[in-house]
């Protein structure tokens, strides 16, 4: 809020400048401090509206539940909140479950990414050209993304179910299995069910960033491609791939971030379960927090958002660099 | 991407097109099929992959038996109000962080970006004491007040993706004219945002109607529930209904749905805008 405050404390030079800019002494120094003044102002009242309302509502309820991972903060006993440094940290690393979590979590950020990143890669390719239907096309596949992850995790359970469900049904007249499988009750199958629900929900986003970046890619450079005698191989590797990297870059990047803060399908469709097999490191967060718990699931919140800034610094490098390598 | 492709590469493209359209479109025909299943046919061997008897049985339930009519209202009025003015403060901060430089920018967009990466539980807990001071708990007005919050930060970003691609010559020129920034920010640049309000709006729309864990925290009474909060206290109970449950979710997708279908194109633009440059 650093604006507002100098704006306050050089409001009354306005009042000087412009008086004396209507005397007709147009001097250069007062002439600038007022349009600056006055360009301070209006950034301090268009910003402010965003930033009251993020910093209240936000803000301070981050900051406020990020002390209590400091303090011992259980629902079932509120008259004792003291402050026990880093022992809620310990308890989160001590849990037999913690490796569990952790790799679950590992396997469904890399299980999500990697294919939907192919897949809608693929897309984006043989979206490029204009086809008859591809609007309409585009539109269709876009659908996923007006459900929430909570309802996509409902509809997977739904199709996933041991009994009634449509997955066995169709898998059994396609004579790929012989009894139908429990999906969502095997630790063994549980994690692909959700995996699946999630590449259904996350391949458009990719199509549709990288769709938009292709379609940036000047034709002259295919073509001269082309007359090289260039493949379709060394093509894809040699012009699309570098043009688009930064693009990729991003949307890597916002999408790691999105999926390990994303416990919503996973809250849905099988709550963690079995045996913790697809608790990941958020929905953890939110059985813990079930349990009353607040100063542990506070320390497990900073963990992940320490983990995402670092994740990102790092990320942003690694791919900075190699396009300065490259020009 | 040289000629016009083989004829085995455009039969590999176009089946690859058509399996991830029908692996797309399934789920959602699933659901819809089995909401219109007669009850008790659901579970009934083999499946019908069309219905046999079709009857609207499911969906007479949720508004008879539960009280889904209220849900539907309550999550249409918060979603509708919050989306608006979450979309009118966007467009104010994204303006500025388009058209000035200054010397807290940075900082700001970085605090917009980190709100992305902050797991909502970590807030729950002070958030649910604060809307107690402020009597705010339970109460649909308060809800509004925290979804604007939560939608504003990718909002601002996503507005100010469509503000750089619009000449600032447009608005110098309407306040040569006399008018204000202000004034100038709505008589001229709103009628040629038009495409870029109407998919932040539709973005903020659908990320209220479809937002679950705060709702569920500050909304105790029945008659105050959204739709995502009843559909959890669907499952919460030993055993899902899965006839009400395909019905209350047909009825929960569908709105979300047809805003996307109307305005897909410019969702895709504002979506693109402010990230892909080349």
């Amino acid at each position: 809020m650093s604006v507002t405050s100098t704006t306050t404390s050089k409001t009354s030079t306005t009042g000087t400048g412009e008086a004396s800019g209507r005397r007709g002494l147009p001097h250069g120094d007062r002439r600038r401090r007022e349009f600056t003044t006055r360009r301070g102002l209006t950034i301090a009242a268009f910003m402010a509206p965003a930033a009251v309302f993020v910093a209240v509502f936000t803000y301070y309820p981050v900051l406020a539940g990020g002390q209590m991972a400091f303090r011992n903060w259980k629902l079932t006993d509120l008259t004792d909140t003291s402050w026990v440094g880093l022992k809620n940290f310990g308890d989160v690393f001590a849990d037999p479950a913690w490796g569990t979590v952790l790799g679950n979590t590992a396997v469904w950020v890399l299980g999500s990414i990697v294919p939907q990143l192919l897949i809608g890669f693929a897309l984006a390719l043989w979206l490029r050209r204009r086809f008859r239907l591809r609007g309409l096309y585009q539109a269709l596949i876009f659908f996923p993304w007006a459900i929430s992850g909570f309802l996509i995790g409902i509809l997977f359970r739904w199709l996933f179910n041991s009994e009634f469900g449509v997955v066995n049904d169709l898998l059994q007249k396609a004579g790929l299995i012989d009894e139908p499988i429990a999906w969502l009750a095997d630790p063994k199958t549980a994690m692909v069910a959700v995996l699946i629900a999630n590449i259904w929900y996350g391949v458009t986003f990719f199509t549709i960033m990288i769709l938009a970046a292709l379609q940036s890619i000047p034709d002259e450079l295919y073509e001269a491609a082309a007359l090289d005698g260039a493949g379709k191989a060394r093509t894809l590797f040699q012009i699309t791939i570098p043009y688009i990297r930064t693009t990729l870059a991003l949307t890597v990047l916002l999408r790691v971030i999105w999926i390990f803060n994303f416990p919503d399908l996973i809250f849905g469709m099988t709550g963690g379960g079995p045996n913790n097999e697809t608790h990941i490191v958020t929905t953890w967060m939110i059985k813990i927090t079930q349990q009353g718990d607040y100063g542990r699931a506070s320390a497990l919140g900073l963990l992940v958002v320490a983990a995402l800034l670092v994740f990102a610094v790092f990320f942003l490098m690694a791919t900075r660099e190699k396009k300065g390598v490259r020009s | 991407m040289t000629g016009k492709g083989s004829v085995a590469g455009r039969a590999v493209k176009f089946t690859f097109l058509g399996v991830w359209l029908l692996f797309t479109v399934f789920p959602l025909y699933w659901i819809t099929v089995t909401s219109l299943k007669a009850p008790g046919d659901i579970f009934h061997f083999p499946l019908a992959y069309w219905p046999e008897r079709f009857s609207l049985e499911n969906y007479r339930g949720l508004f008879g038996t539960a009280d889904f009519g209220t849900y539907l209202t309550n999550s249409l009025v918060v979603s509708t109000v919050a989306g608006v003015t979450a979309t009118a403060i966007s467009m104010l901060s994204a303006y500025v962080l388009a058209r000035f430089e200054f010397r807290t920018k940075s900082a700001l967009l970085m605090a917009a970006l980190v709100t992305q990466m902050i797991p909502s539980f970590i807030a729950l807990g002070p958030l649910y004491l604060l809307m107690t001071d402020l009597k705010l708990v339970d109460n649909r007005f308060g809800l509004i007040v925290v979804y604007i919050a939560v939608c504003v930060p990718f909002c601002t970003v996503m507005l100010r993706g469509f503000f750089e691609n619009i000449p600032d010559a447009l608005e110098e020129a309407a306040m040569i004219d006399g008018l204000s920034r202000f004034a100038a920010l709505f008589r001229v640049l709103l009628p040629v945002m038009r495409p870029g309000i109407i998919a932040a709006f539709i973005f903020n729309f659908v990320n209220c109607w479809n937002e679950l864990f705060l709702s569920v925290t500050l909304m105790n009474s029945d008659s105050n529930k959204t739709v995502p909060t009843a559909l959890n206290g669907f499952i919460s109970s030993f055993n899902i209904d899965w006839g009400s449950m395909s019905a209350a979710a047909v009825l929960t997708i569908a709105p979300t749905m047809l805003l996307f279908a109307f305005a897909s194109r410019h969702i895709v633009q504002g979506l693109t805008s402010g990230s892909v440059k080349g």
